[in-house]
């Protein structure tokens, strides 16, 4: 999982042609991400007597951001923490599982390894949505649904990621150092704790960071899963608010709090998508692998 | 020692195992299993075989979701690879402050949720919200509607392009980055000019990562959920089956009739891993008799 071999780019665009499609690119990209920000400083005349993609004269964030606090006794807060409570969880479970898993597949000759490797990049074309339904047909009966486990449970589980790890691992943590420390009479939990995960750590973020992402992002697992209320994540929670106020129709106060719940729901990411950025493309490279 | 080393392994192995089994083989095995009953307020559970499936495999419904979904992906999904490619072979050559503000700005939307996606165009869509209509209309589509069932289809790919260009751009430029740069010093110095380079040597040389996200792409189209049941609420285009895991989680969750979800489930599950063993095993070839 090289970053960059080389160094980005070497080139000044010589035609406009190439400056003006990258310019039209960011405008496409950016508009829907300009329009949550610009609307959720509206109230709800605004939304619809204003130009829909420049600011009211009078901003209205503050008033939104308390309406999103208090609508519904403040249960916006509980679906964020929610949010944030299952995507830690299955991220780092998931990074815990395929550290573990790609540890064994990368150094380790065992009976039945190639016919394990060829069920993991199997798993990977698995379709997870598809899983879903089964998924939820068997906790049913298992009374597991509308639980915390229902959503957390089976975001751990990541063929990506142990393949991921795998390969990092073979070309970057030489088999030697693990036989002194197995010499040194290391234990092999001591040595996967504190010789393998260290060394791991660039690989280790990338898994933790899709994972993360994945769970935040994920619908219609906990749409599924759930059916109250207090479980639900920011995605199922804004669906359900958006579904209610189509209903109420276009006067519906809950209109600007879907568009300023988006906002919040989006921020988190977005800035550490900035600060992370080295890790996410570090992550993407190695799926190019092969 | 060989036998410690085996024993170790599994050990390391075990979370693994435990998760893949019960989330991925034990729910299909369960719908497996429920797929071949049928459950009737008369007759109660009663086994039969594969009634399910051939009643999916002739389901006109089922049928028409699985082409909605597939015709989606076959105009869809060459589009987009053509702007992330053209994107990445864009970012992979400049090295201006525009193109390095356009390679963060297009992955950003891999940030956002689906969920947040599909309301933030669907507000964009909308004639009393967004400013779309109004141009459209101001063009000369008079009336213009995001969200006739004619048209909806294309508002949809509009906004999984959206979703899905930057981060597939992303994975093409990596495997571009990783390319030694000796391999096209040679062109320049024979006097071949950028737009050739990038075809005859760069593009063939990260044909796998392109397949790679033509292979993650055709998966994401076939499982289309979240786009149209948040805008549903906007557009009367979503039927019952609009899309194959839209109608499997309308049979469950409007109609009670599990034994016969799960068969549409694992009917789909099947359907998509041909399609990706057929593209895989197809360009494969193509690669060997081209070598």
């Amino acid at each position: 999982m090289k970053i960059a071999t080389r160094k980005a780019g070497y080139l000044r665009p010589r035609s406009n042609i190439a400056n003006v499609a990258m310019l039209l690119a960011i405008a496409y990209f950016i508009v829907p991400i300009v329009w949550v920000f610009v609307n959720s400083t509206k109230n709800n005349e605004q939304l619809f007597s204003t130009f829909s993609l420049w600011f009211p004269d009078k901003w209205s964030l503050t008033t939104n951001l308390n309406g999103l606090l208090t609508q519904d006794g403040g249960v916006f807060v509980t679906w964020f923490k929610n949010t944030i409570f299952y995507s830690l969880s299955s991220a780092i479970g998931s990074t815990l599982v395929c550290a573990m898993g790609g540890y064994a597949l990368a150094r380790f000759s065992f009976r039945g390894k190639t016919f394990l490797e060829a069920s993991i990049l199997s798993m990977v074309m698995v379709p997870a949505t598809v899983l879903v339904m089964p998924l939820y047909l068997m906790l049913s009966k298992l009374n597991m649904v509308n639980t915390v486990w229902a959503v957390i449970l089976p975001s751990l589980l990541s063929p990506f990621g142990v393949f991921l790890i795998k390969v990092f691992i073979e070309s970057s943590i030489p088999d030697e150092i693990l036989q002194a420390a197995r010499i040194d009479r290391a234990g092999e939990f001591r040595i996967f704790w504190q010789i393998v995960l260290p060394m791991l750590r660039p690989a280790l973020v990338t898994v933790f960071l899709f994972s993360l992402v994945s769970s935040w992002n994920n619908f219609f697992l906990p749409l599924v899963m759930l059916s109250e209320q207090k479980f639900y994540p920011l995605t199922v929670g804004l669906a359900a608010w958006f579904a209610q106020a189509s209903q109420e129709g276009g006067n519906s106060i809950l209109f600007n709090l879907v568009i300023t719940g988006s906002l919040v729901a989006v921020i988190p990411l977005i800035i550490s998508f900035i600060f992370l950025q080295r890790y996410w493309q570090g992550g993407l490279n190695a799926g190019s692998i092969k | 020692m060989k036998l410690k080393q085996s024993i170790t392994a599994w050990m390391f192995m075990t979370p693994f195992l435990l998760v893949a089994f019960m989330f991925l083989v034990a729910p299909l095995g369960y719908a497996l299993h429920l797929s071949t009953q049928t459950d009737t307020l008369v007759g109660g559970v009663e086994f039969v075989g594969f009634e399910n499936y051939i009643t999916t495999l002739t389901d006109p419904i089922f049928l028409e979701g699985v082409k909605r979904v597939f015709l989606f992906g076959v105009i869809q999904i060459p589009i987009m690879l053509a702007l992330s490619t053209i994107g990445a072979l864009m970012i992979d050559v400049f090295n201006t402050r525009l193109a390095k503000t356009f390679r963060l700005i297009a992955f950003m939307p891999y940030a956002v949720p689906g969920v947040v996606a599909a309301l933030m165009w669907g507000f964009l869509y909308s004639k009393s919200f967004g400013p779309f209509v109004g141009i459209f209309e101001s063009a000369g589509f008079e009336d213009f509607n995001f969200f006739t069932p004619a048209v909806f289809i294309y508002s949809m790919s509009n906004i999984i392009t959206w979703a899905w260009t930057g981060y597939n751009m992303i994975i093409i430029y990596s495997a571009l980055q990783g390319l030694p740069r000796e391999m096209y010093e040679a062109a320049i110095v024979d006097g071949a000019n950028q737009i050739q380079i990038a075809l005859r040597v760069k593009l063939p040389a990260v044909k796998n990562a392109i397949l790679l996200t033509a292979i993650f792409a055709i998966i994401g189209t076939m499982q289309i959920f979240t786009e149209p049941r948040i805008l549903s609420r906007f557009t009367n285009a979503v039927s019952l089956g609009y899309t194959p895991n839209i109608y499997s989680f309308n049979l469950a969750f409007n109609q009670s009739q599990f034994n016969y979800s799960a068969a549409v489930s694992f009917t789909l599950a099947i359907v998509i891993f041909v399609i990706t063993a057929l593209v895989l095993s197809f360009t494969r070839r193509k690669a060997r008799s081209a070598s």
